[in-house]
């Protein structure tokens, strides 16, 4: 029996079905997290689980119990939310204890708690500010360490990173890792950016329209996704998809019966640009872009398809120039007209 | 997740004001129908329309509505013109801005009693009133303007006292101006009264039309000021429509014609509520 | 934020604007400040010809007024009637306007847009009902009239301010707290009182004003046992002359809490009478 368990659940919003009958185990332990595009439907399935919104149909079974019908208080769960969503009129220290303080915990327990949380957050300083005293990435901690000290049985986070800079989402997105290795606690977490998916991960759900589309290690779907939409979701930059009717014919013979009316779908390390005039696949460099670590080189071919390249050496090329390209068609994942593949890795 | 628990939260205040609105209101329908002296308790039967028509040909009727419409015309226009004036005078910082504001919102906060009585006292009283000593000064003869000038003494102490509310509205509506709008008109070559006419006014205009519908609706129950200084004269000078039903229902004790005219009143009120209602739900939308 | 801006105006008009809003302000000003002085004067000061401006100001006046049993009373019952009218709205508002700022339906606009309406009828509209059931059930002038009366009144108001003042508080800090093991009673208390303590004083001091300085109401079904200051000073109206110092002590002494109550109260005001539409 798993950890966490979700059977068939769905939810309706007046007449809309937002949440399409879905099943999932999660084992103790694990790092689970729910990618998606805006309305798939993940933040609505995480507050599902939190009891934040009633579950229409199905069921949840926590650690063996029947939680679906239970209120939020009784879940023994633990919430980070997007906005953090800190008691603006309590310090950190109440911020933190409150849960506890609510279970009547004798005060010198709580303050035990409260202080060894802080003290692997970095909070310890903080206890006695209020939150408009702190910045945004004090509060994310703050949020967090309400979430630790309660020891719960799942952390649930709702997109914790997206208020965040560029530069701390990097250095929490590590820390949030690190302290999951620590405590080794089961995890749900939401996200939009399939880069925090594919970091922090054990397993990634990726979901659309209230459905799974696939569910596995981060890379197995990278390199076996079962259709088109989990393709182009995981990766960047994007997985190259080409209709079929614009492909060269040298390349279009490569691929099965059933993708004739579908596509095509190639990793950009898997386009390979070289002089014009060396493969069968000829094109034009609509643009270059240079990272330092790492160069994208836009080809567009006369079939009308175009193609994003991913090399480590850098590049004389400038748009305009005459190109061939090199596609490793043992690589490559076909799609036939429902997206879903038909040839390759996951077929 | 409970759907009784915010209907039985919601129940005290819509069944208190529920009965409140429907409970007056059909008991004035009844009423006007009916004759019902207040003196005489005992309902004397079914009038038709008969307090309707005695209602609208009394003769201090006409000159009633008359009064109404110059009330309020003058109070909106006084109101609207110098509170925007004010607004923007004030609008700009220069020493001292806090206290005029405490200065400028006062009038709003007297009881009308006071206000009526502190006009026709020390203000307008022909021998011993400010005013008076004024005019003296200047050499004129003072002017007896309870007397003389009753309606337009009552528009006199209402303006003053609804002055701030207008120009508070007008203020807080000025603060949200959107400030690089004005700075990309000043770069356009625009000056201040050509800010006022393409910037200004269109952006004032909302709030113009909020402040104008709430003074209908207020100022056409304006009672205390009249009944403390000229009890609606002298004859029908200064009686408005709400002092004139009033006058029937607790001077004349005739509840059946006070009601026909309450109707009357609370028609017009609707005719404004319903624009204003309109406004307001736009806002709740955003 | 006002510092980064350049005004419009250079310095020259800088001094212009100062002089004519200061002008202006005093002009307006002036009514209410010649009340506070000649409530300071005597009878012979107050009517003298040409006016006083500089004379010693006395306190018999307020002595005389509070002494007068009467202006106790009708003092006790304006404090007693706007109080309780205000608990009463709040304790009616508060439940609804959480009801609809927590548990947003189909119909909550609809309700909001009603309880505006019953605000839009003219006191005068309900004068024959009210006065009539007031007779009936034998409660023409007591304090317990009043206190109905008033508190329906500014129900509607009450309501649309809370529920603004609601509205702006965070749905997630609540779910915060019910995740943390906070029951329904506990998240009220702990969390959202705290928070929303704030939006309920500003509406009830507006309340508190409102009902005070009721006259319409006061004038119409009460007299000698629960008028109010506002009754009270009405009756000052007939034309006695000799006593303008009184009258206005007694005036000052009525209005006073509640002016500076409503110098407190500015941006409530303007949100509460017009109903949030302007911002």
């Amino acid at each position: 029996m798993a950890y966490l368990q979700l059977q068939g659940i769905e939810k309706f919003f007046g007449e809309h079905r937002a949440i399409k009958g879905i099943d999932l185990s999660i084992q103790q332990g694990e790092f689970i997290v729910f990618v998606g595009p805006s309305g798939c439907g993940k933040s609505t399935l995480l507050r599902l689980i939190a009891g934040l919104e009633h579950i229409d149909g199905g069921t949840l079974m926590l650690d063996g119990r029947d939680i679906t019908a239970q209120p939020s208080s009784k879940r023994d769960l633990a919430m980070v939310f997007q906005s953090y969503a800190l008691y603006p009129h309590m310090s950190v220290y109440e911020n933190m204890s409150f849960a506890l303080k609510l279970a009547k915990v004798d005060p010198a327990v709580i303050r035990e708690k409260v202080e060894r949380a802080a003290a692997i957050l970095n909070l310890t300083t903080y206890l006695q500010r209020t939150p408009k005293e702190l910045s945004g990435g004090q509060r994310q901690r703050v949020a967090i360490g309400r979430a630790i000290v309660r020891a719960p049985k799942v952390f649930l986070f709702d997109e914790p990173l997206s208020n965040l800079d560029a530069a701390l989402r990097g250095q929490t997105r590590v820390e949030i890792a690190k302290l999951h290795r620590d405590l080794g606690a089961t995890t749900i977490y939401v996200t939009h950016d399939q880069v925090e998916a594919m970091t922090l991960a054990d397993r990634v759900v990726v979901l659309r329209d209230g459905q799974i589309e696939q569910v596995g290690t981060p890379l197995e779907l990278y390199d076996r996704p079962v259709n088109q939409f989990v393709a182009q979701f995981i990766g960047t930059p994007q997985m190259n998809v080409v209709p079929y009717g614009q492909l060269p014919q040298s390349v279009q013979q490569k691929g099965p019966e059933a993708a004739v009316s579908g596509a095509i779908g190639l990793r950009p390390e898997n386009v390979t640009v070289r002089s014009a005039g060396t493969t069968p696949v000829g094109g034009q460099v609509d643009l270059v872009e240079a990272l330092g670590a790492e160069t994208l080189i836009y080809v567009s071919t006369p079939g009308g398809a175009q193609f994003v390249s991913r090399q480590n050496e850098r590049t004389g090329l400038r748009a305009g120039d005459a190109v061939s390209l090199d596609i490793d068609a043992s690589e490559a994942h076909w799609f036939d007209t429902a997206g879903r593949v038909v040839a390759g890795h996951a077929a | 997740m409970n759907r009784l628990l915010p209907r039985l939260l919601l129940t005290p205040a819509m069944a208190t004001l529920f009965l409140w609105m429907i409970v007056p209101l059909a008991m004035t329908i009844y009423f006007s129908f009916i004759r019902y002296n207040l003196m005489q308790p005992d309902e004397s039967g079914f009038a038709g329309l008969s307090n309707f028509e005695y209602f609208v040909t009394d003769p201090s009727f006409g000159a009633a509505v008359v009064n109404t419409v110059l009330l309020l015309g003058s109070v909106i226009l006084i109101t609207v013109v110098l509170g925007v004036a004010i607004a923007l005078l004030i609008n700009e910082p220069f020493p001292g801005r806090g206290i005029v504001r405490v200065l400028l919102i006062s009038p709003f906060f007297v009881m009308p009693t006071v206000n009526a009585l502190m006009w026709k006292n020390m203000m307008m009283n022909p021998i011993y009133g400010v005013l008076a000593q004024v005019w003296t000064f200047f050499g004129a003869q003072p002017v007896d303007w309870l007397t003389d000038h009753p309606l337009f003494s009552v528009i006199v102490m209402v303006s003053w006292q609804w002055l701030p509310f207008a120009t508070l509205i007008f203020m807080t509506a000025l603060q949200s101006m959107n400030h690089e709008q004005l700075e990309a008109s000043r770069m356009d070559g625009a000056n201040y009264l050509q800010q006022l006419r393409y910037l200004y006014v269109p952006h004032l205009a909302r709030s113009v039309a909020v402040v104008v519908m709430i003074e209908l609706i207020f100022l056409l129950s304006i009672f205390a000021e009249i009944y403390t200084t000229t009890a609606g004269g002298p004859g029908d000078a200064s009686t408005n429509v709400t002092f004139l039903i009033f006058k029937q229902a607790l001077l004349n004790f005739d509840a059946g014609v006070a009601s026909a005219g309450a109707l009357f009143a609370v028609v017009l009120a609707n005719i404004a509520a319903v624009f204003l209602i309109r406004m307001v739900g736009k806002n709740l939308d955003k | 934020m006002t510092a980064r801006r350049r005004s419009n105006f250079p310095l020259g008009m800088l001094a212009l604007r100062t002089a004519a809003a200061w002008g202006v302000a005093l002009l307006l000003f002036f009514p209410l400040g010649w009340l506070f002085l000649t409530a300071f004067k005597t009878e012979l000061q107050a009517i003298a010809v040409p006016p006083l401006f500089v004379f010693t100001p006395t306190l018999e006046n307020f002595h005389e007024v509070q002494e007068r049993s009467d202006y106790l009373l009708y003092a006790k019952n304006s404090v007693i009637t706007s109080v309780l009218s205000t608990l009463l709205g709040l304790a009616l508002a508060a439940p609804a306007a959480y009801a609809m700022a927590f548990f947003k339906g189909k119909y909550t606009k609809d309700i909001l847009m009603w309880m505006l309406s019953t605000k839009m009828m003219p006191a005068v509209g309900a004068l024959v009902p009210i006065y009539v059931l007031a007779q009936k059930s034998h409660l023409l002038d007591t304090q317990l009239a009043l206190i109905i009366v008033f508190a329906l009144s500014n129900l509607p108001i009450m309501v649309w301010m809370l529920y603004s003042y609601l509205k702006d508080i965070p749905h997630e800090i609540l779910e915060a707290a019910r995740m943390d093991g906070a029951t329904l009673w506990q998240e009220v208390r702990l969390v959202l009182l705290p928070l929303g303590m704030g939006g309920l004083a500003s509406t009830g001091l507006l309340c508190l004003v409102l009902a005070w300085n009721e006259a319409f109401w006061s004038l119409n079904l009460s007299a000698a046992k629960a008028g109010t200051l506002a009754t009270l000073i009405a009756s000052y109206s007939s034309p006695e002359g000799l006593f303008w110092a009184k009258l206005s002590a007694a005036s000052l002494m009525a209005i006073a809490p509640i002016v500076v109550f409503g110098w407190f109260s500015q941006k409530q005001l303007v949100q509460g009478l017009t109903f949030g539409a302007v911002k």
